[in-house]
């Protein structure tokens, strides 16, 4: 008898963007969405203008400012020369490409990763690519999202292709409630921890099972944003009617072909007999909120847990940089910044979710405790919702949109060895703007809990039993 | 297109380490420029540098190494960004392979598209290049793309190169532009038949 087998969604929408099969084994793939930010489009087009080449769908590639954007005064000139120099720099190749840039003064500007779904750009079934690694995050909606190098940048917008490896798929399916306290970020730490740095290596990663089809969209997108912490280029979830609900009406989604669309969706979704690379099963009950303790989002523990015994030469290394020498847990190591915002946990149910939570708690005086929404819309939204205001009467700084202290390009930076609770995606050393400065990364609760607590603390004590994440479980 | 070639050859330097991610590799405050021309000096800064300048102990300090063209590794390396800065940054810094446990995969892309050798290898044949190379910092490392073998000293050891990546170099094509632009009509007739092609 032939086992009949079906196929995933990503071997689904691969072979609908093949060009063709290159020499070398690689293949040639139709990109449908590419986004550009300032940091690593103008060598791109700089290389362009000098083989003398020309955007070949300037349609299909948008732009936006977010890396080096001060986010207290974004008016232009940047008092940072270098970074004038870039969004000029912008500027300049978008016009002169007739590439649509969503700039401060569209009202749209923000993280590209917050921005593409925003604007319904991203699509299920779309290839989409970005020179930024966290272009994962738009697998949230069923496509095939990834980051490229700068090189690749220009391949794209020299051919709307790119020469790349078909990967392999590994299906990660979380069954089951998630507890109280425990958020999209506490489980794809825990995947993270679970499967280490480089697990996702070669992988694309197929999130399912009943946990994430309860996830709301904004959930999927920070689940998906940190596959590439996991190693894997790709994470995405299988399109349904949440994600439908989601784009429907949104600038650049399908309307008079919303039926047509609708239906193309439909049929990319993996096949229940769909043939995987490797299968992975967690139960969510086991997840605790969890948050990293080192210098790689891997090493993470739940809140409470002991630390490990630090043997490995990196262990100990991760250890001596983040202080932790006579620390038996994370639990009450005392903060100095607090910082929710990224394209991890910068969107609009974060913002409210943490505004929920501290009605009636105050920033502790130690602490520097900043909000960046991920783009102009949610910044509005949240000021038109009050959630703003809710969180500056709570002591929050809340500021303009930004990557800010994610990577700390702008002026928003850790000063020496500060400690920084932070709602982003990573926890290298030096990441956020100082050598010496130290990031745990954990949900926006969980940062939210530290802020108020003045050191590192349980959401679910902070904050009474029974929280519930309010936009990750029905 | 670039030459056809076989084989790799240039003094190494050991950079010990696992996870040795793109924000170690190149400073995120380093990469505010439009052009990579002055990345070479940020390369590892953080490491070799302390806060107020002053040269640290690290490989790349050490002068017993300058001139190396290869790079030794060990896993996971280049993890992080996407951003090209990291292979930017040590292909001007003068190297021309890398030999490593195992890379990131966008990393391994970005330094393929920019002529750049990735090489795995296992721990003990790295361990056994970054002993000789203590020992004799002038020897040099030979990378043979054809063969897949890495050899130092007189010895020899197997090493693992991608399957694309070691054709890319052996017909080279390491740069995919002038491939991917021939297709051009072919890339507008795979446009047309996507579904969303007529969406907007
Ligand atoms: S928020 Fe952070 S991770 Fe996201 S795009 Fe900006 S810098 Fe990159």
């Amino acid at each position: 008898m032939v086992k009949r087998m079906g196929k995933t969604l990503y071997q689904k929408v691969w072979e609908n963007h093949i060009v063709k099969t290159l020499q070398d084994g690689r293949d040639q793939v139709f990109i449908g969405l590419h986004l550009v930010h300032e940091v690593t489009s103008p060598q791109a087009f700089g290389m362009l203008k000098e083989k003398g080449l020309r955007v070949k769908y300037p349609g299909r590639t948008f732009a936006t400012v977010d890396h080096i954007i001060p986010t207290d005064d974004p008016v232009r000139p940047f008092q940072d020369a270098k970074a004038e120099e870039m969004v000029a720099a912008l500027y300049e190749n978008t016009q002169d490409h007739d590439i649509k840039f969503f700039d401060p003064a569209s009202n749209k500007q923000g993280i590209i990763h917050v921005i593409g779904p925003e604007l319904g750009l991203t699509q299920p079934g779309m290839t989409i690519c970005c020179g930024d690694s966290h272009t994962s995050t738009h697998g949230a909606f069923g496509a095939l999202a990834f980051g490229i190098g700068t090189s690749q940048v220009r391949d794209v917008l020299a051919t709307q292709t790119l020469a790349i490896k078909r990967l392999k798929v590994r299906r990660i399916e979380i069954e089951g409630v998630l507890g109280d306290g425990v958020y999209a970020k506490d489980v794809i730490l825990h995947v993270i921890r679970q499967l280490g740095v480089h697990g996702g290596v070669g992988f694309a990663y197929e999130f399912g099972g009943s946990a994430i089809d309860s996830m709301e969209m904004e959930a999927r997108m920070t689940l998906c944003n940190m596959a590439i912490e996991g190693g894997a280029r790709i994470g995405y979830v299988n399109p349904d009617q949440k994600t439908f609900e989601y784009l429907k009406g949104r600038a650049y989604a399908p309307d008079e072909k919303w039926e047509e669309a609708k239906a193309y969706w439909t049929g990319i979704q993996s096949d229940p007999d769909a043939d995987y690379d490797d299968l992975v099963r967690f139960e969510a009950e086991v997840i605790k909120p969890t948050l990293t303790w080192g210098v790689n989002p891997a090493q993470a523990i739940e809140i409470g847990e002991a630390l490990p015994v630090m043997e490995s030469e990196s262990a100990k290394d991760a250890a001596k940089y983040m202080h932790l020498g006579d620390v038996d847990s994370m639990l009450g190591v005392p903060v100095d910044v607090a910082f929710i915002g990224s394209c991890t946990n910068g969107r609009l149910s974060d913002l409210r979710e943490v505004a929920r939570v501290v009605q009636g708690h105050k920033v502790h005086e130690r602490v520097r405790a900043l909000i960046v929404p991920g783009s102009m819309k949610v910044a509005l939204e949240a000021e038109a919702e009050g959630i703003s205001k809710v969180l500056r009467n709570a002591g929050f700084e809340v500021r303009q949109p930004g990557c800010s202290m994610c990577l700390a390009m702008n002026p928003d930076k850790l000063v020496g060895d500060e400690l920084c609770v932070s709602s982003s995606n990573r926890n290298f050393k030096g990441r956020q703007g100082s050598s010496s400065g130290r990031t745990v990364l954990m949900s926006p609760v969980m940062v939210a809990a530290a802020a108020v607590t003045g050191a590192i603390a349980d959401p679910r004590e902070a904050f009474g039993k029974g929280l519930r994440c309010s936009y990750g479980n029905e | 297109m670039a030459m056809s070639e076989t084989k790799r050859v240039g003094r190494g330097v050991f950079i010990p380490g696992n996870n040795l991610d793109t924000d170690q590799i190149t400073p995120a405050r380093y990469l505010k420029c439009v052009t990579f021309d002055e990345l070479s000096g940020t390369l590892f800064y953080d490491e070799r540098f302390d806060s107020d300048g002053n040269e640290k102990e690290h490989p790349i300090n050490d002068p017993r190494f300058n001139g190396a063209g290869v790079l030794l590794v060990g896993k996971n390396f280049g993890c992080g960004s996407s951003r090209e800065h990291a292979p930017q940054a040590i292909k001007r810094c003068g190297f021309k392979a890398i030999v490593g446990e195992s890379f990131a995969e966008i990393f391994q892309g970005n330094c393929t598209a920019l002529g750049v050798l990735c090489v795995t290898a296992s721990q003990p044949t790295i361990e056994k290049l970054a002993k000789g190379i203590e020992m004799a910092p002038s020897a040099e490392i030979e990378i043979d793309i054809e063969t897949q073998r890495v050899s130092s000293l007189g010895a020899e050891y197997k090493c693992r190169i991608d399957s694309s990546v070691r054709d890319a170099f052996l017909r080279g094509a390491w740069d995919p532009l002038d491939t991917l632009l021939s297709a051009g009509a072919e890339i507008d007739a795979t446009f047309k038949q996507l579904p969303y092609s007529g969406w907007v």
